[in-house]
């Protein structure tokens, strides 16, 4: 942005003064810090709520043979029994070097395992939203220039209605009609290191599409309702009467005063993608961070959950703050102050 | 055999003509269709098996959390893998559950069942090129007799005092007390021999098996390759073995079904319906060892009243379970831990059946009064909670009241089984009637989940244990699983199948009681037709 290469009014030379006379810094500034102090509080929540959630990892473990002995033993070797807060700094200092711990189960550090998994559910995000966003930008324009007609309509009972399907149901739809009726898509979706790049996308078309629908419906009508109120404005009118043709008028002329609210749906879909996936994955067989959470969760490795619940987490705030810092930038009475 | 359908299952052996047609023409002969497979499946055996190809498997229960070390093993998939890339000294054999030489070659035993000689086959390579000796069997027992080691075999390693190796080829394992079972005991899956007993690695996946180990990625998939120096031609016949993790039933059907995986692993008994009408997949079941129970803890009131609990055992509706919580896939329990799947099964013993005339008498006669407590979740086993509603209806005819108290499933293992007095529960078997009495029938075993005690079964356990001859072997253990359908606080009204889903593309899939999957070994030992 162009305000923030000009030098700062005279006699402002500390940052207060600079970030004073900058309202917009100032706002972004503040909007990263809050995301921040909001993943310090996650964290806390995290360790506690795991801490206050029934069931105990050393009797899940050791299931049917766990005598007191036994559960007693596995506690002390986790150091389960010093102190909440020694256990919580311990485990906070740790995250702030990259360190999640090892897991109680198997020993293996989390760090890396979770880069593997996280690689995964960020390949398939990756592309869903490829797909999905200009997909939903484009159906939601194309809705707006046939509004309240037939095309209009088939797109929101469609989208609707996919929507509407609980996801795991979507996912085993397309797996009936596409992997065991005609056989045509491949499941299941495991991917796996050395696999060829173009295998790895034929394994993910069928979780990448149910993604999609899930999500398509959101995006497409919101930016089907942020242009829809913008093309009731005078300026859209002067352009009309200009003898613009209508897609050129949505395209460059409402869409870009829309784009605010269209932002801040597609980073929360965007951020769905990623925490979101645990379903999909599961009956997809799909190697993420959504189903390595799953197996946690059933033993009850703690160090495995309260790392996947803070990744997604973070995922979730960095996203919603660079929505609102985009969303920021993209308001014009931000950028020029008077 | 007519010569007709033997030349039909040759051609069904060589591909040339479809199991659906040899079904159809032998049929056509007047031959029933169960008839018709079991000829059809031996004359395939007999064919041979078919060399090549790569065989996948889909299972459920692995977890990201798994590893290679077979201490550790405790669920389906490691279990099975195991048996891919590693070998025991012995195996139990699928047609009679004794003990066959792997490893070892062949064992003797003193008089007393105490002192124990293992000839080590020759010959043998780990997959690092290594000749497996002597000494890499007594490192292997030693490890997994290690407290610190932390061994799913630890509990059948502890009856054992000395191991050492005797000679080049033997290994001497001595017994604080004699035990006829030890071969059998020697054949646990966590008893894989690994190069130097896995000390230096145990996690490496390097061992004798027919297959070597090329991916292991925990909780997602495991695949091997063919170990060309394989000493044993009968297992291992496909190129290269993979094994998916799927964890979720439908998931796991619908890869089946799709053909993307060859066989899957616990089907629901509920949804076998909806796969038996894909045309491709065959379901094996076969009897195996797990059973589910209600058990009731003969020390508490008000089971220690022996009248009480005969009434319970003769209100017990046991074909009706099976038709009901397992849909027939399993088989009815006389209320003693064993069946037809060990070795020296006491198979003359009465059928007890659903007698409300009995059960009432009993019942008048304990003198009980009001309704009895039942804890169940479906924690204890798949339709527990519906087990206990027939239970509870089968027990009004007979005039008991029965009051169910259904149990978070969390914490179910430690908060209601072998605390409170009368629950349901699961057991999985194992592989020897002595292990089985031992960890749960005989006075003060930490899992005696029916408190029973009764020195006089004590003391028949030992002397059963001892015994070299088969014949006085079994007549001991009649006398032992009299006492405890008669006496003890189990109630034992089902044993369920393994149910495993297996595609038209495999053959050579081989019922084994031992375990799920052919005790593991379905992959090594079936071939892609």
């Amino acid at each position: 942005m162009s305000n923030a290469n000009t030098s700062p009014p005279p006699g402002s030379g500390s940052a207060g003064g600079f970030f004073s006379s900058n309202p917009l810094l100032t706002l972004i500034f503040q909007r990263i810090l809050l995301g921040f102090v909001l993943l310090f509080a996650i964290s806390a929540l995290l360790f506690v709520g795991i801490e206050i959630l029934p069931g105990d990892f050393a009797q899940a473990y050791l299931g049917q043979s766990a005598t007191p002995e036994a559960v007693a033993n596995i506690r002390k070797e986790l150091g389960l029994d010093a102190p909440l807060l020694q256990r919580y700094l311990g485990w906070l200092g740790g995250v702030l070097q990259g360190d999640f711990g090892t897991s109680w189960a198997n020993k293996a550090s989390v760090s890396e395992q979770i880069g593997k998994r996280l690689g995964n559910t960020l390949f398939l995000a990756f592309w869903a939203a490829i797909v999905s966003v200009p997909l939903a930008i484009g159906l939601g324009m194309i809705a707006v220039h046939y509004r309240n007609r037939f095309i209009d309509r088939l797109i929101n009972i469609v989208s609707l209605a996919a929507i509407s399907l609980p996801e795991f149901f979507t996912g085993y739809l397309l797996i009936l009609f596409f992997a065991v009726n005609w056989g045509v898509a491949v499941f299941p979706a495991t991917v796996f290191a050395d696999m060829a790049f173009t295998d790895r996308l034929a394994a993910i078309v069928l979780p990448c599409a149910t993604l999609v629908l899930v999500v398509l419906a959101h995006m497409m009508r919101m930016t089907r309702a942020a242009i829809l109120n913008i093309m009731s404005s005078a300026y859209i009118e002067t352009a009309e009467l200009k003898g613009l043709d209508a897609f050129r008028i949505i395209a460059k002329h409402a869409a870009p005063n829309a784009i605010a609210p269209i932002i801040n749906v597609v980073a929360l879909n965007l951020a769905y993608l990623v925490v979101g996936v645990v379903v999909v994955e599961v009956i997809f067989v799909y190697p993420g961070m959504g189903q390595y959470l799953v197996d946690a969760v059933t033993i009850r490795d703690m160090p495995v959950v309260q790392a996947c619940g803070l990744v997604f987490a973070a995922v979730y705030i960095i996203l919603n703050m660079v929505a609102d810092v985009l969303g920021i930038l993209a308001n014009p009475r931000l950028r020029h102050p008077k | 055999m007519s010569d007709e359908l033997k030349d039909l299952g040759m051609l069904v052996a060589r591909g040339e003509v479809s199991r659906r047609d040899f079904l159809g023409r032998a049929a056509a002969l007047g031959v029933a269709a169960p008839l018709a497979t079991s000829l059809l499946s031996s004359t395939v055996l007999a064919a041979g098996p078919k060399k090549g190809g790569h065989l996948k498997l889909g299972m459920n229960g692995g977890t990201s959390a798994d590893s290679l070390d077979p201490a550790t093993f405790a669920s389906s998939i490691p279990f099975t893998f195991g048996r891919v890339w590693g070998e025991t000294l012995t195996e139990t054999s699928p047609v009679d559950g004794k003990p066959v030489p792997v490893l070892a070659e062949s064992w003797e035993a003193s008089e007393d069942a105490k002192s124990w000689r293992f000839k080590i086959r020759k010959g043998v390579t780990f997959h690092n090129g290594k000749e497996m000796t002597a000494d890499d069997v007594v490192a292997t027992l030693l490890r997994h007799s290690d407290e610190n080691a932390k061994s799913g075999a630890l509990g059948v390693m502890k009856t054992i005092q000395g191991i050492k190796k005797d000679g080049d080829d033997g290994v001497l394992v001595t017994l604080d007390s004699g035990n006829a079972d030890l071969p059998y005991m020697l054949s646990d899956y966590h008893l894989i021999i690994q190069p130097n007993g896995g000390n230096d690695d145990p996690a490496a996946g390097i061992a004798t098996g027919p297959y070597k180990v090329s991916v292991n990625e925990p909780g997602v998939r495991y695949a091997a390759e063919r170990y060309e120096g394989h000493w044993r031609p009968e297992v291992g016949h496909a190129d290269s073995v993979e094994i998916l993790v799927i964890n979720d039933l439908t998931a796991r059907m619908a890869a089946l079904t799709s053909g993307q995986v060859h066989m899957i692993n616990r089907v629901d008994p509920k949804t076998i319906g909806l796969l038996k009408r894909a045309p491709t997949v065959s379901i094996e079941n076969t009897a195996g060892r797990g059973h589910y129970v209600f058990i009731m803890h003969t020390d508490k009131e008000p089971f220690t009243n022996l009248d009480l609990r005969l009434a319970l055992k003769h209100a017990m509706n046991r074909e009706q379970m099976v038709e009901q919580i397992l849909r027939g896939y399993g088989t009815v329990g006389n209320d003693f831990p064993i069946n037809g799947a060990y070795a020296n099964f006491p198979d003359d013993i009465p059928q007890r059946t659903f007698d409300p005339d009995k059960a009432k008498f009993h019942f008048k006669k304990s003198g009980h009064d009001g309704a009895v407590l039942l804890r169940t979740s479906n924690a204890a086993f798949n339709g527990a909670e519906d087990a206990a509603v027939l239970f509870q209806q089968s027990c009004a005819q007979a005039g008991i009241e029965i009051e169910i108290k259904r149990e978070p499933a969390d914490g179910y293992w430690s908060n209601v089984w072998n605390v409170q007095p009368f629950c349901t529960s699961y057991w999985g078997g194992r592989p020897t009637q002595d292990q089985m009495y031992s960890v749960a029938y005989q006075t003060g075993a930490d899992w005696n989940d029916t408190k029973w005690s009764r020195p006089a079964f004590d003391e028949l356990l030992v002397a059963a244990r001892a015994e070299l001859d088969d014949g006085r072997r079994k007549e001991l253990y009649r006398e032992m699983a009299l006492m405890v359908r008669d006496d003890g606080g189990l109630i034992l009204p089902m044993f369920n199948d393994f149910i495993a889903a297996v595609s038209n593309k495999v053959d050579g899939y081989v019922h084994d009681a031992g375990g799920e999957m052919s005790n593991g070994f379905a992959a090594i030992r079936a071939w892609l037709v």
